[in-house]
């Protein structure tokens, strides 16, 4: 299983098994396989029922797919979440410290840390927000922020996902799946507990509710059953209790927000939206959206309703930013970068062009805009028919790529068809901000089930893993 | 509530409800289909069953005759028949979907497990082990829907409102299941007492479970008006039209708003006939006539709860 080129999270280069693994490598010798085959079906069959799915666009109801879930845990030592934990506050704040600045003062862009047309005239960056005062100041209540481990150990950030990060329900589901299988292995490891994660959201939220507001109302908002996270916003709304509305449950009075309820019309004062900018308010965006609400904008910059993430989060985690976070957490924050940023190539920058051009076999180059693992060259898997496409659009919009080094990602064991063989990973912890900043110890494991693969996500044959922190 | 919220439970039960009745009224029509004595009239009930189910031109536009077979595959397996069992169980998972966060998870479970188990049967596997077993199956999927409904939701309006649509469907359904059987009588052969008829009565009897309860309430033999008076006035027979209005008057004054008062005012009024109500001046009137003056009812019923409540009001 060993295998030199990647850090195996379960053994460790000589071939032993790591301390934090020995108990769950040693259940795992001692269980016998039929049991094992077993609890993956059901935990299968588990799913299907749970309705834990995720729609196929398109497609007649009920054919929604599964996301494969593997049982062999991803396991993390205290000490290891400390620093992680520890890393991604730090950038989370300096996150939201920038957005804030950037629809303020411009401090940082005055300081020339960042040049000023990279934000100003990025996509991303709403001319709305100037000057709109948000509630704590935080724009990103809830972000994913993605890291690896590569090389011998050390964690990266791969991107910070400050619009709207799904896939904290699969964290949730995972571990209850896993409890529900193995319960003896919950007995022998001290797993640090993620239940608690809607309640801490629900605070997150309530304490962002607009200025004067004693008791809020707060409801998720959901493009609609058929969109293909709409497990995730259900289970969400269902786990805090709260309302699970759609565009057309709303409708603004007056600059104010209300839903209309079987009682009459009831005040929101805040909505954790699980919809994009541009589909929130057709008088402001896209005229077309038929699932956002008529002036919510206005009723947003009147400061009557809270909407969570802010609008305009996004020139914060677009890939054209990404290189300057290190920047802006010694420029806010006067610390040192904890968690380490991938080096980035700017191909709007000559030289940078050059290199990659230069070394596509190498890099994996990325779409500023893209996301969900479309849209991107991973070089050293790649043919050379799809290398020179890729030199083409590359010599043609420079601008809209950026390349990084392949990282050599962490692999851990995993059930494929040919048994157990390790597979790459990565890792999503939820960052929760608002009065505080607060994390529950865990996150989403997602794992590229194909052999060799390091694209993680679910539309390119990604599964996911239960995520233990240990506790010390 | 959200009134979308409200309007996807109410449809949640009304289809699940629809499902089980559809099934029934298959049932003891399929059941009927059997007996000696009926053998040239297959096509016959098959055909009014359709008529009282107001499916009977969508059946014709896709079969020529009423075979057994093809009411059967129209009637529980017809993709694009509204009225089929798999079009009831789908439409039902969907309203559930669409509200999954208001159910408990018990309750979505149970509806999503339903629907996916209906996506495996067919008509030949069906028809291998004898239909009843899946009228059956339904049956009990939807009595299991119901006690997980209220084993497991909380006392609130999402409660009400799962309970007004189920009651409000099987209102329209127990009329629909007794006119399926007066359809075939003749006017003024009301209180005939054939052999087969008989077998009629207690089929459909059976077909609303109960024949069991006919025989503990009245001791005797079994007569078209006390089959009658069971199914129309009693209201301690859970199926019977004067406990479904009770149900629904009951379920409407503990959600009432502002705009509802002339429902309620409604419902409580046809609830307060049934209650006072005599068997003998029902037959007087006529059967037909009478019950189908009360599905006029209920549909009218149905269209002011959704102005009320559930059509989503811009102030």
């Amino acid at each position: 299983m060993a295998n030199n080129k990647f850090f195996n999270e379960m053994t460790a280069d000589d071939g032993s098994v790591r301390a934090h693994y020995a108990a769950y490598a040693a259940w795992l010798r001692d269980t016998p396989s039929e049991r094992i085959a077993r609890k993956r079906a059901e935990a299968d069959s588990l799913f299907h029922r749970y309705g834990i799915t995720f729609a196929v666009y398109g497609e007649e109801s009920g054919t929604e797919r599964l996301i494969p879930f593997d049982i062999i845990p991803r396991i993390i030592p205290a000490a290891e979440w400390k620093g992680l934990e520890t890393g991604m506050r730090q950038r989370v704040k300096a996150l939201n410290a920038f957005i804030h600045d950037i629809y303020h003062d411009q401090d940082i862009l005055r300081a020339g840390r960042i040049p000023a047309e990279q934000v100003l005239n990025n996509a991303q960056y709403r001319p709305e927000m100037k000057g709109v005062d948000v509630p704590c100041n935080v724009y990103a209540h809830i972000a994913g922020v993605d890291v690896v481990r590569a090389g011998a150990g050390e964690f990266y950030v791969l991107e910070d996902n400050l619009r709207v990060p799904s896939g904290v329900s699969y964290m949730l589901e995972d571990r209850r799946m896993m409890m529900r299988l193995f319960p003896e292995l919950f007995a022998r490891h001290r797993i640090a507990p993620v239940e608690h994660y809607p309640d801490v959201l629900l605070h997150t939220l309530r304490s962002v509710a607009p200025v004067g507001v004693t008791d809020p109302t707060v409801v998720v908002m959901t493009p609609g059953a058929h969109n293909s996270a709409y497990f995730e916003h259900a289970f969400l709304a269902q786990q805090m209790g709260v309302e699970l509305v759609e565009g057309q449950d709303l409708f603004v009075r007056e600059d104010q927000v209300y839903m209309r309820t079987t009682q009459g019309p009831r005040r929101v004062d805040v909505i954790y939206r699980r919809v994009d900018d541009d589909f929130l308010d057709p008088k402001a965006f896209r005229k077309d959206s038929m699932i956002g609400v008529p002036g919510l904008l206005d009723a947003y910059r009147a400061g009557r309703v809270t909407l969570s993430n802010a609008i305009g989060t996004g020139v914060a985690d677009d890939k054209s930013i990404y290189p300057y976070v290190p920047e802006m957490i010694r420029f806010y924050l006067g610390e040192e970068p904890i968690l380490n940023n991938v080096p980035t190539y700017m191909c709007r920058k000559p030289e940078d062009l050059a290199y990659t051009l230069a070394h596509l076999s190498e890099l994996v180059v990325k779409e500023v805009h893209g996301a969900g693992g479309y849209g991107m060259l991973v070089g050293p898997a790649s043919t050379k028919e799809q290398i020179a496409t890729f030199r083409k659009y590359l010599e043609a919009n420079p601008e809209k790529y950026i390349a990084q080094p392949t990282l050599a990602l962490s692999n851990c064991p995993t059930f494929v068809d040919s048994g157990v063989a390790p597979r790459h990973l990565d890792l999503r912890p939820f960052v929760l901000s608002g009065s505080e900043v607060q994390l529950v110890p865990g996150g989403l494991t997602r794992v590229a089930l194909n052999e060799g693969s390091l694209v993680v996500n679910s539309s390119q044959g990604g599964g996911t893993k239960d995520t233990w922190v240990l506790e010390a | 509530m959200l009134s979308r919220t409200a309007d996807h439970l109410f449809w949640m039960a009304r289809y699940m409800e629809r499902a089980e009745n559809t099934a029934r009224i298959l049932d003891v029509t399929y059941r009927l289909s059997l007996l000696p004595q009926n053998g040239e009239d297959v096509e016959a009930m098959w055909d009014g069953m359709l008529k009282i189910m107001e499916l009977q031109d969508a059946f014709l536009a896709r079969h020529p005759v009423f075979s057994t077979e093809a009411v059967l595959e129209f009637m529980i397996f017809d993709r694009d028949n509204p009225g089929s069992i798999y079009r009831c169980l789908r439409a039902s998972r969907e309203n559930a979907h669409a509200v999954r966060g208001t159910l408990t998870s018990e309750l979505w479970e149970t509806s999503n497990a339903s629907w996916l188990k209906m996506r495996d049967f067919t008509l030949a596997k069906l028809m291998e082990s004898g239909p009843e077993a899946f009228f059956e199956w339904v049956k009990y999927r939807s009595h299991l829907s119901r006690g997980v409904t209220i084993g497991t939701m909380l006392q609130d309006e999402a409660l009400r409102f799962i309970r007004l649509g189920t009651f409000l469907e099987r209102a329209d359904n127990t009329a629909r299941i007794l006119e399926v059987k007066y359809l075939n009588l003749l006017p003024g052969a009301e209180d005939d007492t054939h052999t087969s008829d008989y077998y009629q009565w207690s089929a459909l009897l059976h077909s609303v479970s109960a024949f069991e309860v006919y025989r503990k309430v009245y001791r005797d033999q079994i007569t078209p008006m006390r089959v009658a008076e069971l199914l129309i006035l009693r209201a301690d027979m859970p199926r019977s039209l004067a406990r479904c209005l009770k149900e629904v008057h009951t379920n409407l004054s503990r959600v009432a708003n502002a705009r509802s008062a002339e429902t309620e005012r409604l419902a409580g009024e046809l609830e307060s006939h049934l209650h006072f109500g005599r068997i003998e001046r029902i037959f007087e009137r006529g059967m037909r006539k009478y019950l189908e003056d009360f599905r006029d009812r209920i549909f009218d019923l149905g269209c002011r709860i959704s102005d009320d409540f559930l059509i989503p009001a811009t102030a």
